[in-house]
């Protein structure tokens, strides 16, 4: 008996991520999802500019690369191309969702735009090695704040949940995190729900998946974990920032 | 003349586009060669308003009326900008309630209408643009009734249709002046 | 014979987008050519289609990406500021081979520049726009009836070559109105695009819609093949009008406003006995290079009449390879050059090459 398979919607190929990278999770998290739902033949993802640029080998959906940070407004045009029948995810980091594409994403938030967004929050840009994003945390160091992010000089981590949670638009908001294996199921469920959501046309859902980067870190995958526990989460609590269909439900 | 040139010209709001857009749709309705170009940008919010018409026999080539063969003042700011661009034997045709000055040149012929008071008097509200159309009508070959109506029933929309007979009247007033 | 109408340059490109099968708009306002986006937000919700205002140029032309790959007809339009912000996504849409229609009606620069029109975006246009090697089909209408009829071509010309088509208009060309008709007949369904990210439907491999190449052996290729392209489109799709170049001994090289404002200086010059003819290019990219090759071989000079510093000069020379002297006669900033200069141009060259 098969008890633990890969899904089909991941493709059979080796990742090029680094020891301890949780993005390897959360990609199968997203393929289990599109497996549980039904939905590879008439789904259509979205890779960033960043870590998980190639993304679009991983999945064995249709796949379309953007250009850094525009993933919200492409998955706009897929997704009104043809409204009933694309279901459009994007997976974006934190430089491509929070600071170059900032504007692409509240946009697409305010529209309720009818897509799925995994936004992969590791507090740093992976790619180009190491370099301050939009949500390292006060005082962390990167290779562009040598000596620890000064908030007098380069302002404070944006957190994303909250801030689009100000919005009348979106639907869904929530954190959760990849570090334990209870956080991994809580993971894809948020992640479940959010696909969930766009099939029955309730609109935009984002699921900010904080995400451990050791290489970047310099710390080891077991203490990229912890570092999760100890300083993202007090600064990124975890939890859903909104769930409009739920709060309909709960005022009936 | 194969070609007549037209150059409206006055404040934001008299109405200077529309008379112009009168005048490009008389020469569809006759089949005939047009063009029609509007001034535009930020100074169409309350400034200056102007428009080019040209309408012929022959293709036109540049849209832009820098030399007209008729030009219609609306204000006086208007006539003192073009006066002198009017070709010699053309035609100017000033709004006298709201330009006190005569024109000072002799090559062309002058003509005075207080068409802004008119419509006032006449219940003609904000037609003196067509007032003055009407005069141009009327000294550039004759004011036909039909091609009036035909092209007065294209530039205003079926929403508006209760404008159109003010509108002729506006354009006949002018004529018989 | 379809039914004259009279039309601004900007609405006419907007209904013969809608003619020719786009159903999503997706743009950003700015003078001089909004009324495109306006007209879009009209009809397209009547035709079943799609009008969205992005809250950028940058997610307007993104949008158009994400159309595209899908296979549908789609545009977006703008004006020079504009279409700078587009050029990234311009760069983007030819690594990835995607078809898209774009508009520019191009206003004074550089920077904010003013909104009265200008030629000055010709470098942008016919060099690609954004970075790497590209390019762009670029076609300069001279009437409102272009605007249509060069919008229904664009459309096939994208989808035949898949890249992107422009219209480098500018704000004469948009604001004006002229009859025009709109002719239905020739218009080509799109062809079958197999490669569109429209969902597998589990029954073969995945697309990818995709622009990165790290492999530099791969990457060349990919250059290689699309200058292959390249270089069929140019033997096969410049366009241009010859106006009275059988016996002339001067040429005039313009294209846009400045040839209609060019026109009214040639008959002029006739008139005074000086034979000048014109070559209006129709496509900007690519360059009707034969035709000013050719010309190179008849007349004594030629003249090149722009709104701008003098962009279109490089590619006459280029074309005409030193044969013949090649001067400027132009303004800038939103100014337009009038019949009477470019007469004065005229009589000048006549002169000089004693061609009277």
């Amino acid at each position: 008996m098969i008890v633990f398979d890969r899904p089909h919607a991941l493709a059979d190929l080796p990742m090029h991520y680094c020891p301890g990278c949780t993005h390897g999770i959360i990609h199968r998290l997203v393929a289990e999802v599109i497996d549980e739902l039904g939905i590879e033949g008439r789904t259509i993802g979205i890779a960033p500019v960043g870590c998980s640029v190639m993304a679009y080998d991983y999945f064995t959906c249709d796949m379309i690369e953007a250009a850094h940070g525009r993933a919200p407004a492409i998955a706009t045009g897929v997704k009104r191309s043809d409204p009933d029948r694309h279901i459009v995810f994007t997976y974006q980091g934190d430089g491509d969702l929070a600071s170059i594409g900032m504007a692409e994403t509240v946009h697409a938030a305010a529209r309720n735009e009818n897509i799925t967004v995994i936004f992969v929050n590791n507090a740093i840009y992976g790619m180009t090695g190491g370099q301050m994003a939009p949500t390292s945390l006060p005082g962390q160091i990167t290779q562009t704040s040598p000596y620890g992010r000064d908030v007098n000089q380069c302002g404070y981590p944006i957190r994303v949940c909250e801030m689009l949670a100000q919005l009348d638009g979106p639907e869904y908001l929530a954190r959760v995190t990849v570090n334990s294996v209870k956080e991994v199921r809580r993971a894809k469920a948020a992640i479940k729900k959010a696909f969930q959501n766009q099939v029955d046309k309730k609109g935009f859902s984002l699921v900010e998946v904080l995400s451990a980067c050791p290489t970047n870190w310099g710390l080891t995958p077991a203490a990229a974990l912890r570092w999760i526990d100890e300083k993202m989460i007090p600064y990124y609590p975890l939890g859903v920032y909104k769930d409009r269909s739920a709060k309909k439900e709960d005022e009936k | 003349m194969s070609t007549t040139s037209y150059l409206l010209s006055g404040f934001g709001g008299q109405g200077i586009l529309f008379a112009g857009k009168f005048l490009a749709y008389k020469g569809l309705v006759e089949d005939k060669q047009l063009s029609w170009l509007p001034s535009y940008g930020p100074e169409m919010r309350g400034g200056t308003a102007s428009c080019s018409v040209i309408v012929g026999d022959e293709p036109v080539g540049s849209p832009i009326v820098s030399a007209p063969d008729v030009l219609v003042a609306m204000n006086l700011p208007s006539l003192d900008r073009y006066e002198a661009a009017v070709v010699p034997g053309g035609m100017i045709v000033a709004d006298a309630t709201l330009i006190e000055r005569k024109v000072t040149r002799t090559d062309v012929r002058a003509f005075y209408l207080p068409a802004t008071r008119l419509a006032g008097e006449k219940g003609l509200d904000g037609l003196a643009n067509m007032i003055l159309i009407g005069k141009v009508l009327k000294e550039c070959g004759g004011f036909c009734r039909e091609t009036a109506e035909a092209a007065l029933h294209k530039v205003i929309s079926a929403r508006h249709a209760d404008k159109l007979q003010a509108n002729f009247e506006a354009l006949r007033l002018g004529a018989s002046l | 014979m379809a039914e004259k109408v009279l039309m601004k340059g900007n609405e006419a490109i907007a209904e013969a987008a809608i003619l020719a099968g786009c159903r999503h708009y997706f743009g950003y306002p700015i003078t001089p050519q909004t009324e495109i986006a306006a007209y879009m937000a009209k009809k397209m919700p009547l035709v079943g289609g799609v009008f969205l205002q992005a809250e950028s140029e940058i997610a307007a032309i993104n949008m158009v990406y994400g159309v595209s790959a899908t296979g549908k007809r789609v545009m977006t339009s703008s004006s020079s500021p504009g279409i700078s912000l587009k050029s990234e996504g311009l760069s983007y849409l030819a690594g990835a081979d995607l078809p898209a229609f774009v508009v520019n009606v191009q206003r004074g620069g550089p920077g904010l520049g003013g909104v009265q029109p200008s030629q000055a975006d010709y470098f942008q246009a016919t060099r690609g726009s954004g970075h790497g090697d590209y390019h762009m089909i670029v076609l300069a209408p001279a009437s409102v009836q272009e605007m249509a009829s060069l919008t229904l071509r664009g459309f096939d010309l994208a989808d035949r070559y898949r890249m992107t088509s422009m219209i480098l208009a500018d704000g004469t060309m948009g604001q004006m109105m002229e009859p025009v008709t709109f002719e239905t007949g020739d218009i080509q369904p799109p062809p079958e695009k197999p490669w569109a990210t429209v969902g597998t439907d589990l029954r073969r491999k995945h697309n990818v819609v995709n622009s990165l190449s790290l492999v530099p052996e791969e990457l060349e290729r990919q250059n290689f093949a699309r200058y292959e392209r390249y270089a069929q489109i140019e033997e096969k799709e410049p366009l241009w009008e010859s106006y009275m170049m059988e016996d002339a001994d001067i040429c005039i090289a313009a294209f846009g406003i400045a040839a209609r404002v060019s026109k009214n200086a040639i008959t002029e010059a006739r008139r005074r006995g000086i034979r000048v003819g014109m070559i209006r290019p129709i496509t900007l990219w690519p360059f009707p290079r034969a035709a000013f090759r050719a010309a190179a071989e008849q007349v004594h000079s030629i003249i090149s009449v722009e709104l701008s510093m003098g962009q279109m000069i490089e590619d006459v020379r280029l074309a005409v390879e030193c044969r013949v002297p090649v001067t400027l006669c132009n303004r800038a900033g939103g100014m337009i050059p009038s019949p009477e200069q470019v007469l004065c141009e005229i009589e000048k060259a006549a002169e000089k090459e004693n061609c009277r």
